[in-house]
């Protein structure tokens, strides 16, 4: 699972587990390697254990069990203080009763930096996130959005190699969240600095990182970049979990070839790329994006095909979402592209619908 | 609010405002008299617990009225007296009529009284000649002086002289340590009879030293149960607030059992050789009785605001600075411990003006040197009961207790308190 | 204005002095001191009282403060106490206050059982006008035996010596009675000691005697300390009141011995307040609980005096382990050797005084 990418590993995760009671792995076995200048995105589901090994990586958390290594060297016993580590938190944990000035000057100052240099970097770090002006106010008086890039000045200002960010964006609204999103990203492209970036928020995961840890139960399911994650899901949570999907549950009946023949619960045969089944008469998933179905296609477009009826059609300026029942689902969700051909479908119309095998993948249970 | 916005803007004529601020003052006059009359029990009950008793407080520490009051005459003839040599027979005479109609009304001991806390000797001198009445006769001057020496003694004649005002200073005169002398000059008294003021010194001191005690003490047991789960912190918080549910006179006496020379910790000390069975050390009846019994009263009053203060204090603060660099104890020194600094506050404060005031511990295990002034206070309140010297006290307690509070707010500010 | 002042002042005080009794009519309050005196003035007077007139008597414990609260009901013109216990000292200045009744001796009390009027049966010169005395009490020192090996003290020189008598003394926290041993202690004459207290040379002489032992005091403020101190081996020598080591001794089987020389004696009686509720019952009650017999009775159950000479002959045995009191009476003539009579007079003059100057000493 690990893809180790490029050269040697910065940060490895080395058979990592934790647990907090001696009986539930909140962690289990969690192997990473993070190349140097990464920015990696470890996503998932509150409870999925994406943040504690984020702490354990900080330092505020042990590992119950394997090693984790910085720059080849295991960082287990290292105090949080010395790992040089900067890490932006899900609240900014700005200090209330320091100005945004000494909030910055404040990991300088314990590295004892003369002062000059320590107002030097601050100046630097202030301008570098456009708050040049507001280095005398308190943490308090700042906007959401300028607090937190206070929080990401402060992170960098001692040019750390690692950068850690603990759902940095949460508390933001949905347009300033965006462009925070680019601003992180662009400071990240041009320092240079390895991101592990913690999030729920998959559109942020796909927008931000090189590679996506997509975590759930104490594991990664898939580690990809963003494409590949959304294209090529490899089980059935992530498909589920990343965008939108449609989930037909069936059995495997023949494959060969890597294609399968699928019996569907409602008796239907569907043909699907053979991805992660276990073989002829198990249970299987099948995934498929609602923008690869097509509707009315045209003779051997598509290698499957049924008919659906239209239960809800909704009209959302780009694309017209249509929710249909087909082969026994009636959640079956088709994403329309808004050409004028495609005006005049109806709620009850029957039309047939199809979609070709390389864009229906068979999946685990 | 908006409607005067827009007042401002100049949009409406004036007899329109008029007519806005009509409608809006009758739409909140309801909410007005249900507020008030929310408030109104507990203003009530200050005003008579608490405003009242202390404003009674302030009159009785100047009011005089005993001596006027219960030798009417005697305070008339002498206004005119010139307090060159004794007075003439027409005095006298009103002393003598005094005497005897105050014998009769039995008031003439509550004047007595008055007169010999500022000269001893002045009761028996009236008391004496007032169980001898009939012995009174013209010349009154011969027959009194003949009755009681004292009364051919002109000191005693300034002082009757002094107390027929019925406004007073001169309990504030003893409060400060001072006398006034038959002349009338106010001086400190001698060095060796000289209490209050050393009393409100070292009641200031060790009022200070049970706050400091109380943070140190009261600090880490905050932290550990703001930062244990809830659970866990409730159960603790029990046993924080146990002293409260303890009768004060159980807790002082296992303190009696614990500190004494035979006690709990001086046979430990000895059975473990550190200190000689005869070289106990006397941990009680004296100051560190008071500091310890007290400390331990009165930490739950500092550990409250404490926790409640510490609780709002999110982890990822010290987590933030450790990360940024910070060793343990740079993160909790510089970045923990000043957003801690109105819990601190708050429960100084609280501990300090509480500890100012107390006297039933210091009475029990303070000895001699372990007394505060409140001792003095309620010494006068029930045993010389001396009111007005109480009350004068008491009023240079409550004004302390203000300057201190105002040199705080000045210092520290009030904002930074929180009590929660 | 001043009325309302006085009515504050008076709810105030009245509330945490008094207390609040309920009154119904067919019961009186009676304040003492609590404990085991109270205890035998149930047993003497009030169950014997009740028994006979079917009016209920409610203790309260306040005497400690009984000037005061006396006070306090006079100026809220409103009083729940009707039989007040008080120390003659006490009663002298609440009588010169107008605080409480006046009492015909004669016709208000009962003869004594041989016929002798009141006034002449009770101590000599203690019916001052609003006081009636029921016991003799005295502070006086006892020691712990197990205290001293060989010579143990049998003098109030002894007390202040503390090269021969190694340990801690424990003293009251109040200038009566430690100013006169102090110049007992330094040689004055026992008839002597309150004119020399009257000067002040002799008050200088006094503090300067106690200044010899003050490093070595635990001072105590309530009556049930000093048996404690001396049973914790906290103090060797203690000053305490007869009837506490009494009990100890007799009771709780304490090692402890009284030093009957230099013993202040003193008196302790009712008073009827002014404001007394129920003032017909309280009467009754004064004059039950003063006959001869009540008071001989008393002796059962603590180890004081009666206040009626005719008295003396009935006092019989203690009532749970039948000791003979007569031995530990402070009026039995083996006793009274060389007691001292605490001056009420001379206290009510210069007691504002000299506690102002032993606070100051003791603060020093």
């Amino acid at each position: 699972m690990a893809n180790p990418a490029s050269s040697e590993a910065y940060v490895r995760f080395d058979g990592v587990q934790k647990s907090y009671d001696g009986v539930n792995l909140v962690v289990k076995d969690l192997n990473v390697d993070i190349p140097r200048g990464e920015f990696l995105t470890m996503l998932g589901p509150s409870g999925s254990g994406k943040t504690t090994s984020l702490m354990m990586l900080a330092g505020f958390e042990t590992a119950t069990h394997g090693d984790i290594y910085l720059n080849g060297r295991s960082i287990n016993n290292v105090a949080p203080h010395k790992r040089g580590i900067g890490m932006v938190f899900q609240n900014y944990a700005l200090f209330p009763h320091m100005t945004v000035a000494e909030n910055l000057a404040f990991p300088l100052q314990v590295r004892k930096m003369s002062k000059a240099d320590v107002e030097e970097k601050v100046q630097r770090a202030l301008d570098m996130v456009e708050l040049g002006e507001f280095g005398n106010r308190r943490p308090a008086q700042l906007s959401g959005g300028q607090q937190q890039r206070v929080a990401v000045a402060r992170a960098l200002v001692f040019e750390p190699d690692l950068v850690l960010m603990d759902e940095p964006l949460g508390a933001l609204d949905k347009n300033l969240r965006e462009q925070m999103q680019y601003e992180i990203k662009h400071i990240h492209e041009r320092l240079g600095v390895t991101v592990v970036y913690v999030t729920h928020d998959q559109s942020e995961a796909l927008t931000m990182s090189n590679r996506v840890a997509v975590f759930e139960d104490g594991r990664i399911q898939q580690l990809a970049p963003p494409v590949e994650l959304y294209e090529k899901p490899e089980n059935a949570f992530v498909a589920q979990f990343i965008g939108e999907n449609n989930k037909l549950t069936g059995k495997v009946d023949a494959l060969a070839d890597g294609i399968c023949e699928v019996v569907l619960d409602s008796g239907d045969r569907v043909k699907a790329l053979d991805i992660n089944t276990d073989g002829a008469g198990t249970a299987t998933t099948l995934s498929l994006r609602p923008e690869r179905v097509f509707l009315n296609p045209t003779e051997g477009q598509c290698q499957n095909m049924f008919s659906g009826k239209a239960e809800e059609v909704i009209y959302l300026g780009d694309h017209i979402r249509v929710r249909m029942n087909v082969c026994g689902h009636n959640d079956f969700i088709v994403k329309v592209p808004n050409s004028s051909d495609k005006k005049g479908l109806a709620e009850g119309d029957t039309i047939p619908v199809g979609w070709s095998i390389d864009d229906c993948r068979a999946l685990d249970a | 609010m908006s409607i005067s916005v827009e007042a401002n803007k100049g949009e409406l004529a004036p007899e329109e405002q008029k007519r806005l601020k009509a409608d809006l003052h009758r739409s909140l006059r309801r909410n007005k008299i249900r507020a008030s009359m929310l408030v109104a029990p507990l203003v009530i009950f200050i005003i008579v617990t608490f405003v009242a008793p202390i404003g009674n407080m302030l009159y009785r520490s100047v009011d005089d009225p005993l001596v006027n009051e219960f030798m009417p005459q005697t305070t008339a003839a002498l206004e005119n007296w010139d307090e060159q040599q004794l007075p003439d027979e027409a005095i006298y005479a009103a002393l003598a009529q005094d005497i005897i109609e105050g014998r009769k009304a039995k008031t003439i001991g509550k004047a007595a009284k008055r007169l010999n806390y500022e000269k001893s000797g002045m009761r028996s001198l009236i008391m004496g000649t007032s169980r001898k009445h009939k012995k009174l006769q013209a010349p009154y001057k011969e027959s009194l002086v003949d009755i009681k020496k004292g009364w051919g003694d002109i000191d005693n004649w300034k002082v009757i002289k002094r107390l027929g005002a019925s406004i007073t200073a001169s309990y504030y005169i003893n409060a400060f340590d001072m006398e006034t002398s038959p002349e009338g000059e106010v001086s400190f008294v001698d060095p060796k009879e000289q209490i209050y003021l050393k009393l409100f010194w070292r009641t200031i001191w060790m009022s200070m030293l049970i706050t400091g005690m109380t943070v140190l003490l009261g600090y880490p047991v905050s932290y550990l149960l703001a930062s244990l789960p809830l659970k866990t912190a409730n159960v603790l918080m029990i046993l924080v607030l146990l002293p409260f549910w303890t009768s004060l006179l159980v807790r002082t006496s296992s303190w009696i059992a614990m500190l004494q020379a035979q006690g709990i910790l001086n046979d430990l000390l000895v059975w473990f050789g550190i200190i000689a069975d005869e070289a106990r050390i006397q941990m009680i009846y004296n100051a560190i009785g008071t500091v310890v019994a007290m400390t331990h009263i009165l930490l739950p009053f500092m550990i409250l605001p404490l926790y409640s203060v510490m609780k709002t204090v999110p982890p990822s603060y010290l987590r933030a600075a450790r990360s940024l660099g910070a060793t343990p104890w740079t993160a909790f020194w510089q970045v923990y411990l000043p957003q801690t600094v109105p819990g601190i506050s708050a429960g100084a404060i609280l501990v300090f003006i509480l500890s100012i005031g107390y006297y039933i511990t210091p009475a029990l295990v303070g000895g001699q040197s372990g007394q505060f002034i409140g001792n003095l206070i309620a010494y006068h309140m029930q045993g010389s009961l001396n009111w007005g010297l109480a009350a004068a006290l008491g009023v240079m307690l409550l004004v302390l207790v203000l300057g201190i509070y105002g040199v705080y707010n000045r210092v520290v500010g009030t904002n930074s308190v929180k009590l929660g | 204005m001043k009325k309302t002042l006085k009515l504050t002042t008076a709810l105030v005080l009245g509330s945490f002095v008094a207390g609040a009794a309920a009154q119904a009519a067919d019961s009186i309050t009676v304040v003492s001191w609590g404990g085991a005196y109270t205890a035998s003035q149930r047993g003497a007077y009030s169950d014997p009282f009740t028994a006979k007139t079917g009016i209920t008597v409610l203790d309260e414990d306040k005497s400690g403060n009984g000037l005061a609260g006396m006070r306090a009901q006079a100026e809220a013109g409103n009083g729940t106490w009707d039989v007040v216990d008080i120390l003659e000292g006490g009663a002298l200045t609440a009588c010169d206050e107008g605080l409480v009744e006046e009492i015909d001796y004669n016709n208000d009390l009962d003869k004594g059982a041989d016929g002798s009027m009141p006034l002449d049966d009770f101590v000599d010169g203690s019916l001052s006008g609003c006081f009636v005395p029921t016991i003799v009490y005295a502070t006086l020192f006892a020691y712990n035996n197990t205290a001293f090996s060989g010579d143990a003290p049998k003098t109030i020189a002894d007390v202040f010596d503390l090269e021969k008598f190694p340990g801690k003394r424990a003293l009251e926290k109040i200038p009566g009675a430690n100013l006169e041993w102090a110049l007992v202690a330094d040689g004055v004459p026992y008839d002597e000691v309150y004119d020399v207290l009257d000067t002040p040379e002799g008050v200088d002489r006094a503090f300067a005697k106690l200044d010899t032992i003050k490093d070595s005091v635990v001072w105590w403020d309530a009556g049930a300390q000093p048996p404690q101190l001396l049973a914790d081996g906290e103090v060797t020598i203690a000053s305490a009141y007869n009837g506490r080591i009494f009990n100890a001794q007799v009771v709780e089987n304490q090692p402890f011995t009284i030093i009957w020389d230099g013993q202040m004696f003193e008196l302790d009686g009712w008073v009827i307040p002014k404001n007394a509720p129920n003032k017909k019952a309280a009467m009754d009650y004064l004059r039950f609980s003063t006959t001869t017999q009540a008071l001989a009775d008393q002796a059962k159950y603590i180890s004081y005096g009666p206040a009626r000479k005719s008295s003396a002959p009935l006092i019989s045995t203690h009532i749970s382990t039948g000791v003979d009191m007569n031995p530990h009476m402070p009026t039995n003539p083996e006793n009274f050797k060389t007691p001292i009579k605490k001056d009420a007079g001379f206290w009510a003059d210069n007691g504002d005084d000299l506690s102002e100057r032993f606070n100051a000493w003791l603060a020093q």
